[in-house]
């Protein structure tokens, strides 16, 4: 890719500044948002990657110590780009966002002693929910001096179970704080949450739970007022082939062909073997279908057969900033 | 060759025969098939071995759940009709957790009914009860107490919720009691024990700043509710953590066995080697691993090069596209299954001793009772 065609392009197909990508468990979305802040850091553009659920998941994917609280480079980007990572921590951002609003000092340290933040956190995880994302929108609307910090941020949020509950902070807090800071502040996140600077895109596979899940999630997030982006498919593979399947003795005379055993033990395996990759298939374009139905954009990440590598992950940060 | 070589097989069936296994929790990641593994084994030992079985789920598709017959979430075990029991006199009841209303009835047991009007009205307790990190895991717990302490079945089959960390599971109940035992909770409750007005006028003065910050970022009337809560709380202490204690120690009898659920994946694979040591730390009963989603090639003798090889000499030569097809589609399968097997022996070679068991992938999911069967067959398969 071409460093000085990258920007214009990727910020053609991908408007939004804050990308949150969600998906269902298992559907690979910390190496998909990982993929999304390399693509769209390439070409000298600077990107923050960010995580909220203590996993540590990208310091895995990218084989690094566990991350801090703390904005730091995780790599570079092909072009001269630079990712950055945060592991956003409850606790930390309750302690930051006291500290600026009222200079605690030694007061904050006192609470965190007494397990006043655990407990806080705690008792109203919306309270937590409406730190997370507070620091996720401080990142994203965060400038020095006329420049914006991040060219755009990625959130690798919580799964498509949790993630209307995740966002929709204001409903949450509201039926606990009706005036004061957290009521402003979960006002301010949930403004730029609902505005057309955030695309919440959802990661699926071609397999049944993922993908009813998320059709599940778009409708929730859609009736909520969230912005929608893109919905990607990991690790597909291509439609199947029109034409007949291939019968027993065309099956025979290949092998023969190509000088293999034809014993009726091999054939017939061979041919289970292709019956059940048939099903898998026509499963996989009817849920494909499925997806199509929805209307938003459909990207498609082809199957790594090896794992998310360094490699894997350029190659789906390209297929992912060239999306249609 | 298949992974479960290296580790001793693991006996599904004398686990759901044996009367002296009560209970069987099936845990692991998210997305490696627990709750339809979970369904499957309750099935089987309905059908096979004869028992009264409840399977206890906690979020299942749709789509299984209604051919259980679970059309709605109402926290009652129901009987699943239609199922093949004549001949083993066995039942199959099944249920959906619902958090909520487990928890209301905690409190219920707990404290009487006026007190606990006001709990359930205190926007706190409506906040906890619904989306309290490690609420489902707890009332998961509580549930199977509850179904334990009926005594109505001879086997319970427990799906684990889909939790960020399979330990989750293990974790809340103790977690529960750090939270009631915790200093926050016991400033908050010093007030309400004395009668006091201010919460904080008690202390010294630089808590006396901690106070007004308190106060100032959330509010008086988030305070009075929170005292509120915390007091209402109070009266039901010893009833949480005595429950939770009791369920603890009956996930550490021998009536029950734990079956740790993976796929061939390296991040379901590390999560169910995290649970393995942690049951193996707090001498709980790990019965074994239940591999799920195995690719196995039909002709194992056939390897991907070779087939790779074939189908390059074929689409040289012309002709025999659809062999060339099938034997591509081998080599994939068989690399993959290659794969799988280096990624499962991960877990087999930090655990020897655990027997297991793999589990074909089935080319459609499932989600009625005769899949429910195929995958208790394969399971079982010795």
């Amino acid at each position: 890719m071409a460093a000085t065609e990258q920007p214009a392009e990727s910020a053609g197909r991908w408007p939004a500044r804050l990308h949150v990508v969600t998906g269902k468990g298992g559907t690979g979305k910390t190496s998909v948002a990982a993929a999304l802040a390399l693509g769209l850091a390439a070409g000298g553009r600077r990107t923050l990657l960010v995580e909220v659920e203590g996993r540590q998941g990208i310091a895995q994917l990218f084989g690094t110590d566990p991350l801090p609280y703390e904005e730091r480079h995780l790599t570079d980007a092909p072009g001269g780009g630079e990712v950055r990572a945060l592991a956003v921590d409850a606790e930390e951002a309750l302690l930051e966002y006291l500290d600026m609003f009222y200079k605690l000092g030694a007061a904050g340290r006192a609470l965190r002693k007494l397990g006043a933040i655990d407990f806080a956190t705690t008792i109203a995880p919306g309270l937590r929910d409406v730190l997370l994302t507070g620091k996720v929108k401080e990142a994203t609307t965060r400038t020095s001096g006329q420049r914006r910090a991040y060219d755009a941020v990625v959130l690798d949020a919580p799964p498509t179970g949790r993630i209307g509950r995740f966002l929709n902070v204001t409903a949450e807090t509201a039926r606990l704080a009706k005036v004061g800071p957290i009521k402003t502040q979960s006002e301010g996140v949930s403004a730029l949450l609902r505005s057309p600077m955030t695309a919440v895109h959802v990661v699926t596979l071609l397999e049944e739970m993922p993908v009813q899940e998320t059709v599940d999630a778009i409708a929730e997030l859609t009736k909520l007022g969230f912005p929608v982006g893109r919905v990607i498919v990991n690790g597909a593979r291509p439609p199947v082939p029109a034409g007949r399947p291939v019968t027993g003795a065309e099956l025979k005379r290949g092998l023969a062909a190509a000088g293999l055993p034809t014993d009726a033990r091999t054939v017939a395996g061979l041919a289970a073997e292709a019956r059940d990759q048939q099903v898998r298939r026509e499963l996989e374009d009817s849920l494909r279908g499925d997806l199509v139905e929805l209307g938003l954009p459909l990207t498609e990440l082809p199957l790594l057969p090896g794992g998310v590598d360094r490699a894997g992950l350029e190659t789906l940060a390209e297929t992912l900033v060239r999306a249609d | 060759m298949p992974s479960e070589d290296a580790a001793p097989p693991l006996d599904v069936d004398q686990i759901l025969a044996d009367p002296g296994v009560r209970i069987v929790v099936c845990c692991g990641a998210g997305g490696v098939g627990k709750t339809t593994t979970a369904a499957a084994l309750a099935l089987r030992a309905a059908e096979r071995h004869g028992r009264r079985t409840v399977v206890l789920t906690i979020d299942p598709a749709r789509r299984l759940a209604q051919s259980l017959g679970l059309t709605e979430l109402d926290n009652t075990p129901r009987q699943v009709k239609g199922i093949d029991v004549e001949s083993s006199g066995g039942q199959l009841h099944a249920m959906m957790l619902d958090m909520k209303r487990t928890f209301d009835d905690v409190v219920l047991q707990h404290t009487d009914p006026a007190k606990a009007a006001e709990i359930f009205a205190n926007p706190f307790y409506q906040a906890m009860s619904s989306t309290f990190a490690g609420t489902q895991e707890y009332m998961a717990m509580e549930k199977l107490g509850q179904l334990h302490a009926r005594g109505e079945w001879d086997l319970i089959v427990v799906d684990t919720p889909p939790s960020r960390s399979a330990l989750d599971f293990l974790d809340a109940p103790a977690r529960l009691s750090r939270f009631l035992d915790g200093r926050m909770l016991r400033l908050l409750l010093a007030p309400a024990r004395s009668g006091g007005r201010s919460m904080f006028s008690f202390v010294t003065a630089s808590f006396g700043m901690f106070s007004k910050v308190v106060q100032k970022v959330i509010g008086a009337q988030l305070l009075t509710d929170l005292s509120g809560f915390v007091a209402a709380l109070d009266s039901m202490f010893g009833g949480f953590r005595q429950r939770a204690e009791q369920t603890y120690r009956i996930l550490q009898a021998r009536e029950t066995a734990f079956l740790l659920v993976a796929a061939p994946e390296p991040d379901a694979v590390r999560e169910a080697a995290y649970f393995a040591g942690r049951l193996r730390a707090e001498r709980m009963p790990l019965a074994g691993l239940v591999l799920n989603r195995v690719h196995r090639p039909a002709v194992p003798d056939l390897s991907a090069a070779d087939s790779l090889a074939a189908a390059e000499r074929l689409a040289a030569a012309g002709g025999h596209e659809g062999t060339a097809e099938v034997l591509r589609a081998h080599a994939a399968l068989a690399e993959q299954a290659a794969r799988e097997e280096q990624v499962a022996a991960r877990f087999t070679g930090e655990f020897p001793a655990v027997p297991a068991v793999s589990v074909t992938a089935q080319p459609a999911d499932v989600h009625d009772v005769d899949g429910l069967r195929t995958i208790g067959e394969a399971i079982s398969r010795r």
